[in-house]
């Protein structure tokens, strides 16, 4: 295995190369099509190289573990506002989750919804291209257009455009009080509009799932100074009145883990197999889990309702090509847009379906052409996104 | 500014061009007499004019579609044009080019506030699109100082901000699909209304590539329910060490602004004297906006306030009602007319570290006093996103070439420093140059190898974005 320890180094593997490498981080995400290659990792690449609080910037080597940026963000009462999933749980992994895989793969929590995704938070990227060319794209300030947006590209490309070295975020401070809205006994239809009345309102809510089953909930998190929390909280509270029995969960501690397991998918975890699922939150409910019917088995909405993740035991293949061809019709998903995504699932089956939604062939032809001149060799991660 | 030589096998194809346009528009969306194209010969980067071989005004993305079939075909220059309000020559025409303006697609196509999206035709003013939904509580963030008047188009082409970015963030950060039309008339859709990309982020590539990707006609954009209420509270200090100290404190402490706006000496001097706004005669001024209900605003105010009055300001005003508001940022959104009456000027968009502050100050008054020009800063201190505006007199020879020189020289420091060349206003010819200082030959490779493959030919936009030499090879080819 290689494990470069310097971008240089990386750089001169990458360069003298002359067959696939799969190249991960932490490799706590198999996501994507199993690849086959020298194993190239960025473990050894680690360390936050810049992290100044007044400016909410951080730099960090692309190896760096997220516990060690999320500690060193903890002392000076910041964080990751994106809130990166971990997904050891949910796929039975090991290994130490790192900045760069989280980048890698655009991995963004149940704040998706009020702050945006890890793209949105991300300033800069230094990679290695395909021909072991060092490059730099975006910087270390927060706003910056000069000359094309690379950071976005790089952002979610699984390591099959460059191998990222070093990674510029955006951070935010930690606001000093949360307390969640639980709102009890809900269909799906009902808890969708629980989460729209929240999230269309000026109350601001910094996260709204809805956990179905025997005790069907809706969570809407409210952060904030402590008199806005309560104010917020109040408002929520008779905007949704009608809607069912509201209770509240008011601790640090309790909030913090009942949204990591919202933002693991916790509740996925004895699938076999689970995929992630992107629409309006209208298309979702209305179009996509109507159609599943019965079918739709274990799952939860996070995001208002825009992401579900949705696992099941048996028949893989035919519900992978059900669920991407549903997203796919117009007739259950009337503006078009969406994605399903496999995220758990043995390698046999990821290497059999397209674990990637399936695009219109002009924009695949656009996202071959970009591969070709990211990595002309042809050896970063090949197949792994189509 | 160096522009490539017009192509003379282009120039000697405009009868057989217009005919051919005439057969997809209708006549008067072709203007091609040269007293009318005259209209299109430059953005609000006036010291550079060209008046394009003609222009066209589409209604339809199928009627883009077809113009840019034709001009592929014939292998003619495209320039997508919006408002035309690019500081950077964005939309600056090259006389072999065809200009193509999207002002008459400015239709809302869909209003979804439950999914909280509209989907606009992008030649809707950045205001209009606000203007559509603010009846029912919502508004699209993304607020540059030119909304009035530019268009959504020019937003995503140069990924544009605002006063209220600190917050909401820019144009990409809500932007949700676009409809776009590559060089060879092909339709495609990017995103949606839904979260993330299934793929690529080709839609976080296209956004902020300044028309040399496609020409967008339809676009998907986040609205957000209004907050309840927003009040600035106004202060003014000594020197910009402590106000950039103060700036530095407040976002420590936990409060994120929506805005928090900066004023050295001389820019709060024009705009006193230009808008009356009643601001104190001193080093720096600070704006900061906070939003929520009254209470919360109150809670938040509290804090900056407190924060504020630990550095000894020489004035501190807290706004109590919608009249106090509006004369605090009077000054601030009279700042560029203000320094517009005393001479022509430059104005700058380079983004620096915020820590950097004081000393990128220092600096530029030190280089003003060596150029003999003046300048006042008036910038998103929040975000580090600077503003500085250089006066000069475009009537005496030579000023021009002497700011534009001053001008290269602080974007220059504001790289040396950590930042970079343009926040929000976009390379487009002004800094197209000035690349080399921020980007390795490599850095640049890779981006104009994104080009190649949304735009083979290079016919998108001719000569923006990249310096003229590195991309010789290429549009020779
Ligand atoms: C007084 C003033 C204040 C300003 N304040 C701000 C500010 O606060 N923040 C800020 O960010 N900017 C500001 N600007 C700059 C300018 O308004 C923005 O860059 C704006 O987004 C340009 O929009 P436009 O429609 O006028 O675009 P244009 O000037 O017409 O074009 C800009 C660029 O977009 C490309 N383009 C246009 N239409 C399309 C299309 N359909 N498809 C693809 N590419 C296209 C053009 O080729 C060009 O490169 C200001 C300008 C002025 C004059």
């Amino acid at each position: 295995m290689m494990k470069p320890k310097t971008e240089a180094e990386l750089a001169g593997m990458v360069g003298a190369a002359s067959g696939p490498l799969h190249v991960f981080g932490g490799g706590t995400r198999p996501v994507g099509k199993p690849v086959t290659g020298e194993a190239l990792s960025l473990a050894d690449l680690s360390g936050i190289v810049d992290y100044e609080p007044g400016a909410l910037t951080l730099v960090a080597k692309a190896g760096t573990p997220v516990a060690e940026i999320e500690a060193a963000l903890a002392a000076e009462g910041q964080r990751l506002a994106f809130e990166p999933m971990d997904h050891r749980a949910l796929l039975g992994t090991q290994g130490t989750p790192t900045i760069g895989g989280v980048v890698a793969a655009n991995v963004s929590g149940p704040r998706r919804v009020s702050v945006g995704a890890a793209r949105d938070s991300l300033l800069g990227v230094r990679f290695v291209d395909g021909s072991g060319r060092v490059l730099k794209n975006g910087g270390r300030v927060m706003k910056n257009v000069t000359g094309y947006d690379l950071v976005k590209l790089l952002a979610g490309s699984h390591g099959t455009l460059g191998v990222l070295s070093e990674v510029s975020f955006k951070v935010l401070p930690t606001p000093e009080a949360v307390r969640t809205l639980v709102v009890h006994g809900v269909t799906d239809v009902a808890a969708l509009d629980a989460m729209t009345r929240a999230i269309t309102s000026p109350f601001e809510v910094s996260g709204a799932a809805h956990l179905p089953g025997d005790d069907p909930r809706v969570l809407l998190r409210i952060e904030g100074f402590a008199g806005s929390v309560a104010y917020r909280a109040g408002q929520l509270t008779s905007l949704l009145a009608d809607l069912g029995e509201i209770s509240e969960i008011a601790t640090p501690e309790d909030n913090a883990g009942l949204w990591r397991a919202v933002r693991d998918a916790e509740a996925l975890k004895d699938r076999a197999n689970v995929w992630r699922i992107s629409m309006t939150p209208g298309a979702m409910v209305n179009g996509l889990l109507q159609a599943l019917g019965d079918d739709a088995r274990t799952y939860i909405l996070d995001w208002a309702g825009g992401l579900c993740w949705l696992g099941a035991d048996g028949g893989p293949e035919a519900l992978h090509h059900r669920l991407q061809s549903l997203v796919a019709d117009r007739a259950v998903n009337a503006g078009g847009g969406g994605h399903v995504t496999l995220v758990k699932g043995d390698a046999a089956l990821r290497a059999s379906v397209p674990v990637f939604q399936p695009e219109p062939a002009p924009i695949a032809a656009l996202a071959r052409g970009l591969r070709e001149k990211f990595d002309p060799k042809g050896i970063l991660n090949p197949g792994l996104m189509g | 500014m160096e522009m490539p030589a017009p192509n003379p096998k282009v120039l000697s194809l405009k009868a057989r061009l217009v005919e051919r346009l005439h057969q997809v528009l209708p006549a008067d969306a072709v203007i091609h007499e040269e007293a009318e194209t005259r209209a299109y010969e430059c953005d609000a980067l006036t010291a550079y004019k060209c008046p394009p071989l003609c222009a066209v005004l589409p209604s339809s993305t199928q009627e883009v579609s077809d113009v840019l079939r034709i001009c592929h075909d014939m292998g003619v220059p495209v320039v997508p044009r919006g408002a035309g309000t690019s500081l950077a020559g964005g939309a600056l025409p090259t006389a072999d080019s065809v200009i193509l303006g999207v002002a008459r697609m400015n239709e809302v196509l869909e209003t979804d506030y439950d999914n909280r999206f509209v989907r606009v035709q992008t030649g809707r003013t950045n205001l209009s699109v606000t203007g559509a939904v603010e009846a029912d509580g919502f508004f699209y963030a993304p607020d540059p100082s030119s909304q009035l008047a530019c268009a959504i188009a020019g937003n995503i082409a140069m990924n544009s901000g605002g006063a209220h970015c600190l917050k909401y963030g820019v144009t990409t950060n809500n932007l949700l699909g676009v409809t776009m039309v590559m060089m060879d008339g092909t339709v495609v859709e990017i995103g949606g209304a839904h979260m993330d990309a299934g793929g690529y982020d080709l839609l976080g590539l296209i956004c902020g590539s300044e028309g040399q990707l496609g020409v967008v006609t339809e676009a998907t954009l986040r609205i957000l329910p209004k907050p309840e209420g927003a009040r600035p509270v106004l202060m003014g200090y000594d020197s910009n060490e402590v106000a950039g100290q103060v700036v530095s404190d407040i976002i420590k402490a936990g409060v994120l602004p929506v805005a928090i706006e900066f004023m050295d000496r001389p820019c709060i001097r024009a705009t006193e004297a230009f808008a009356k706004a009643g601001y104190p005669d001193c080093e720096a001024l600070l704006i900061v906006e906070v939003e929520g209900s009254d209470a919360e605003i109150d809670e938040q105010l509290g804090l900056i306030t407190q924060i504020a009055r630990k550095h000894n300001p020489v004035e501190l005003r807290e706004s109590t009602s919608a009249e106090e508001s509006a004369r605090i940022w009077l000054g601030r959104k009279s700042a560029f007319g203000a320094m517009g009456q005393i001479n022509d000027y430059m104005c700058l968009d380079g983004t620096i570290p915020v820590s950097q502050l004081p000393y990128v100050l220092r600096r530029i008054g030190e280089m003003s006093r060596e150029y003999g020009l003046d300048v006042g800063n008036v910038f998103h201190a929040g975000d580090g996103n600077m503003h500085p505006l250089i006066l000069f007199d475009a009537n005496k020879p030579g000023d021009l070439e002497l700011c534009e020189a001053f001008g290269a020289d602080i974007l220059r420091l504001c790289v040396e420093v950590g930042g970079c060349l343009t926040g929000e206003h976009g390379v487009g010819i002004e800094k197209r140059d000035l690349m080399v200082d921020q980007f390795a030959p490599d850095d640049l490779d890779i981006q104009m190898a994104v080009k190649d493959v949304f735009d083979p030919k290079w016919l998108l936009n001719p000569a923006k974005v990249f310096p003229l030499a590195a991309s010789e090879a290429r549009r020779a080819a």
